[in-house]
């Protein structure tokens, strides 16, 4: 316990904790209306395609790689959201080809020209995935955007939660009845790419696959109506986070991971409730 | 002027048309049934009068101060909506969502129509019930409240008994026939039983190769009626 109350006056930890929370809270919002559209894997997808992008703005030397990461990855979420319901190659399949892709060629294009300074590429590879130690070492300004982006991501599912709910139950009624679906989907992939982004850098893109379709399903095995599942999941995802961070603390196991094992246990126990409960 | 009028209208996906040179009215207090074989455009022809699916020639105009959000749709069920976490209130307020703009939240407006609309449906038991538990015959009560809330004027519907048995059908036809009679709303309606669409609507719209528009009476001594009757419609 005193050990716990050391880690817990550590800044690093503290930051830790708050940026957890926060990108825990906005994946798994984001999470349920994805999961119900059959876009669990759109995270690891658009995960790898920002390391593609990472890989080229290395190779090309950008100091500031978010310049290129944010623009190719809002881009794929848009193609795949809101160009996906007409095109030849549709959902599983398309967030498959795009995500196997990105990887493939950034992981490349990493080893044909290794950047300066840095020949540790399986390395990188890695943290990329895993998320490493990242979450340990955040900046303050590092913070302060998660902080500004949870913000964004918060307000944007709470004035558009009825118009989220429309478009994800039905969308063509949506559309037929003169609700504006393409800008709402246009929005949600937009947020999404931002969102997993700015996640992958803190706590790496197997992390944010997880916070995405984990908490959602979880709610959803006790829960019946909408809301109930938008909230349950959000209450499950930042306690996993919260505890997953404390546990790593002490445990000294990888952080991502634990998280994520967190989120197997909760998934468990509330599959387990469900079976009950309809008995 | 009548509530949609079609003129000289062709379907079809990516430029390939699936249905050429149709035209028709509906008037208020029609009830009109789209028959006609497997792939023959009914359903791409609902899109179109939705505004989901632009014509490839010609216009679908809406008339009689119906706007183009004020149509109520009742789709074919979709695989998301199977296991959709959803109290069935959440759902059928979300057919006052076409009228919200941006506006966030729903009014007192929008929940008393709502909820005007699932006892109009006799769903009150089930409000708060999850949409995913019910049976076929609940949920597409479920939908055509919704829908409901969507408009005042016309419904437009797709196989509406797609999948429910004789009982739950007979009951459901029964419901739309009284929003159509008792509440003078405009039912549009794609219909794969023949039998049910002569005994209810008023007017037939037969598609595929040979095309009638007109009055039911008018529909079974036409050329096209009397042979698809003649060879029992579509199995039904």
């Amino acid at each position: 316990m005193t050990l716990l109350q050391t880690y817990l006056q550590q800044p690093f930890v503290q930051r830790a904790l708050l940026v957890g929370i926060l990108v825990a809270l906005c994946a798994s919002l984001l999470g349920v209306t994805l999961v119900l559209r059959r876009f669990s894997f759109i995270g690891d997808g658009l995960s790898h395609v920002a390391f593609g992008a990472m890989a080229i703005a290395a190779v090309v030397g950008l100091t500031n790689d978010m310049l290129l990461i944010i623009p190719v990855t809002v881009l794929c979420a848009i193609l795949l959201l809101v160009a996906g319901q007409n095109a030849k190659i549709k959902g599983d399949a398309a967030v498959a080809m795009i995500s196997v892709g990105a990887l493939a060629i950034g992981y490349l294009l990493m080893n044909l020209f290794p950047p300066h300074g840095n020949s540790n590429v399986s390395g990188d590879v890695c943290t990329t995935l895993f998320g490493g130690t990242s979450i340990l070492t955040l900046k303050p300004l590092e913070v302060w955007i998660s902080i500004a982006l949870s913000v964004v991501v918060v307000a944007f599912f709470v004035l558009f939660y009825h118009k989220i709910f429309a478009v994800t139950f039905d969308e063509s009624f949506a559309a037929a009845t003169g609700a504006n679906t393409r800008l709402y989907n246009l929005m949600i992939a937009v947020i999404i790419a931002v969102v997993i982004v700015l996640a992958m850098k803190l706590v790496g893109s197997l992390l944010i696959s997880a916070l995405v379709v984990f908490p959602a399903l979880s709610a959803m095995r006790l829960f019946k109506s909408f809301r109930a599942v938008s909230i349950c999941a959000a209450c499950i995802s930042v306690l996993c986070a919260v505890t997953g961070i404390l546990f790593s603390a002490v445990l000294s196991t990888p952080v991502g991971s634990t998280i994520v094992a967190a989120n197997i246990l909760v998934f468990a126990i509330f599959t387990l409730a469900g079976v009950l409960r309809a008995r | 002027m009548a509530l949609l009028t079609c003129s000289d209208l062709s379907l079809g996906y990516e430029g390939k048309p699936i249905l050429e040179h149709i035209s028709f009215e509906v008037n208020a207090g029609d009830y009109l049934c789209i028959v006609g074989e497997n792939g023959s455009g009914k359903s791409t022809l609902m899109k179109t009068l939705l505004g989901l699916l632009r014509p490839l020639r010609g216009k679908v105009l809406t008339g009689d101060g119906l706007h183009q959000n004020e149509i109520g749709y009742l789709p074919q069920q979709t695989v998301i909506q199977r296991d959709f976490p959803a109290s069935v209130f959440e759902i059928v307020l979300s057919g006052c969502q076409g009228r919200q703009g941006l506006r966030p939240f729903y009014t007192k407006a929008d929940k008393d129509l709502a909820w005007k609309n699932i006892r109009r449906m006799e769903i009150e038991p089930l409000a708060r019930r999850c949409y995913r538990e019910l049976s076929g015959g609940q949920q597409q009560r479920v939908l055509l409240a919704r829908a409901l809330c969507a408009t005042r004027k016309l419904l437009l519907l797709d196989e509406p008994v797609a999948g429910l048995d004789p009982k739950v059908t007979a009951e459901m036809y029964q419901l739309i026939s009284d929003l159509n009679r008792k509440d003078g709303i405009t039912v549009v309606m794609i219909s794969h039983d023949l039998e049910a669409a002569l005994r209810y609507a008023t007017h037939i719209l037969h598609i595929g190769a040979r095309i009638y528009c007109g009055p039911v009476a008018g529909y079974l001594k036409s050329e096209t009626g009397a042979r698809w009757l003649a060879e029992g419609g579509m199995e039904a």
